[in-house]
């Protein structure tokens, strides 16, 4: 294996993957990503702004073209443990919510439709860039326990409890209906904020948010997968580790060679499928799958490209 | 793991850590499980002025059924829902509304029960004058143009239901001596809480305010009983023989009015 970081010594990941890659091809994901979560976005700004309805509501629940109900299977959860069975739209959009991902993929929720995800996300490139360590990282089962406690105090005290606090529904609430800045919801997202940046690294999507916790326990069994299909050409750069926002997911597919073989799937439900790892990867180790596709590759295209930068980089150093 | 010594897992994480994380875990949680619990107790209760659209459940119920969608808000053809904010008068992303502000128009279609996804907004409501927003209470009885003895009756005027809801009794004016007075009475049995009474009232501050029905209502006391009711019912009074206390502090002998007083009609020059 070639060791790289010649002319990268602060390992900023994704430096190797544009110089290999180009821009375009070392941001394919996180355009598409952001694409997605602005587009989620602009459906429900277009009536409000233009007069032009596509989709009312928020992601509580919405009604898309007067016809598609859907409904956050999460608060449909803790409304039914609150003592009220939603009315028929609200199961049937609770319904079809969590079939989506339950088939698709549990946590593409957290990357690519909420858009509190942006926030932390920006608070974790701020993070980086002021080269703050880890910080506190709580227990990662704890988000089990807060997803617990929110439908355990919905059940005793007969209230959709983490929507009285919920930082995503209250920025969601706050754009869609303008009044962001009118009252504390921006406080709250901007507690969540200092609380990534200063605090604890990925604090909140990763260790505590019951919202993404729930989407992650519904699609244990979903079907799109990120594969290190390619992982023969892993040089154990670890760029791929700096930016996946759960990267405990990441040996179990990555590690082939001491673990005795195994799938190249990244199988841990806690993947939220944002596909950055195949952006920075210089030598395109992943790429987006599906759960039966177990084939391994090995192309090579970008790999030896990138040893030959490498060595070029080794030179100048 | 039971293998390894000194209680080491495979990986090398000590019983122990696993433990202490756990319990920490745990502890971190039922910490956040109580800051909630108090919060879902705050948020208890609706706190006027803030309304809440018709069909609404009552207030513990409506908490535990809204999820905060805001699609009421959005088919309100009048604006006049408004999702709350953590500094509104409601909880947090519940719809409500400000009467003052923006009134109830009553529409015959109710659009933003139909809207609702929850059923926080009943669907048994079809016929909006069956709606109970809240019930509108003439509170500023010294302010009042109508008791000051004018004739303002716009609250009268604008209700949906009058004649129903607000009727206008007639009383002297005591003060002139000549005129009546038109108070507008509000009866709660039938006031939807709309709020086009207070939305309409002259003043700068409104004299007849929308009250939370919870608040405005005294409610139904079966404690006390009328006696001309009970007499009706029996045919005779309850009473066989009238208790016939000495009375206090009245002089029989003492004039109604004194004599040379003027007042009242006598006094009143145009």
């Amino acid at each position: 294996m070639t060791v790289r970081y010649g002319a990268n010594p602060q390992r900023i990941p994704g430096r190797d993957a544009i110089a290999v890659k180009g821009w375009l091809r070392a941001h394919k994901w996180l355009i598409a990503r952001r694409s997605a979560q602005a587009g989620f976005l602009a459906i429900f700004m277009t009536g409000p702004l233009f007069g032009l309805w596509i989709t009312k509501g928020t992601l509580a629940a919405s009604m898309t073209f007067d016809v598609l109900p859907l409904t956050d299977p999460f608060v449909a959860l803790q409304a039914f443990l609150a003592g009220q069975v939603l009315a028929t739209t609200g199961l049937i959009g609770a319904a079809i919510v969590l079939a989506v991902y339950a088939v698709l993929g549990g946590r593409l929720y957290c990357s690519w439709v909420c858009p509190l995800n942006v926030v932390t996300d920006a608070a974790h490139w701020l993070r980086e860039k002021l080269h703050i360590g880890k910080g506190w990282q709580p227990n990662r089962n704890v988000r089990f326990c807060v997803l617990g406690a929110a439908l355990a105090v919905s059940t005793v005290f007969g209230t959709i409890a983490w929507e009285l606090v919920n930082p995503v529904t209250m920025l969601h609430r706050g754009i869609v209906f303008g009044s962001l800045f009118s009252g504390l919801s921006i406080g709250i997202v901007a507690a969540v904020f200092v609380f990534d940046l200063f605090v604890s690294r990925r604090g909140w999507c990763g260790h505590l948010c019951p919202v993404g916790t729930f989407y992650r326990l519904a699609g244990q069994k979903s079907i799109i997968k990120v594969s290190a299909a390619n992982r023969v050409a892993c040089d154990d750069c670890m760029e791929c580790y700096a930016v996946c926002p759960e990267p405990h997911v990441l040996p179990p597919a990555l590690r082939h060679g001491t673990n005795g073989g195994g799938s190249p799937l990244v199988q841990l439900p806690d993947c939220t499928l944002c596909g950055r790892c195949i952006d920075v990867c210089p030598t395109d180790v992943f790429r987006m799958t599906h759960q039966f596709d177990f084939r391994e590759t090995c192309h090579a295209g970008a790999a030896p490209k990138a040893a030959a930068l490498a060595g070029s980089w080794l030179k100048e150093a | 793991m039971t293998g390894q010594p000194n209680g080491m897992t495979d990986r090398g994480v000590s019983r122990r850590k696993v433990l202490v994380g756990g319990v920490r875990a745990a502890c971190g949680a039922a910490c956040a499980g109580i800051a909630l619990a108090a919060l879902s107790e705050k948020s208890e209760a609706v706190a006027p002025p803030a309304l809440r659209p018709p069909g609404a459940l009552a207030e513990d119920k409506f908490l535990s059924a809204c999820v905060r969608c805001g699609l009421c808000v959005r088919d309100c053809p009048y604006d006049t829902l408004d999702l709350a904010d953590w500094s509104d008068p409601a909880a947090t992303g519940t719809p409500y509304f400000l009467a003052r502000n923006i009134p109830c128009e009553m529409c015959e279609d109710i659009p933003c029960v139909a809207a609702c996804p929850s059923g926080a907004l009943s669907k048994d409501l079809t016929n909006i004058d069956d709606a109970r927003m809240g019930t509108a209470m003439v509170v500023g009885r010294d302010t009042c143009l109508n008791l000051l003895g004018l004739r303002c009756d716009v609250c009268y005027r604008v209700c949906p239901l009058i004649d129903d809801a607000i009727t206008l009794e007639e009383r002297a004016n005591t003060r002139t001596g000549k005129h009546t007075i038109f108070e507008p009475v509000v009866h709660a049995d039938t006031c939807t809480g709309c709020g086009k009474c207070e939305k309409s009232c002259v003043l700068e501050e409104a004299a007849i305010k929308v009250l939370p029905t919870a608040l405005a209502a005294s409610g139904d006391d079966d404690h006390y009983r009328l006696g001309w009711e009970e007499k009706r019912k029996r045919g005779e009074s309850l009473l066989k023989d009238v208790l016939d206390l000495p009375d206090r502090g009245y002089d029989a002998g003492r004039p109604l009015a004194a004599p040379n007083s003027v007042g009242g009609y006598q006094e009143f020059k145009p």
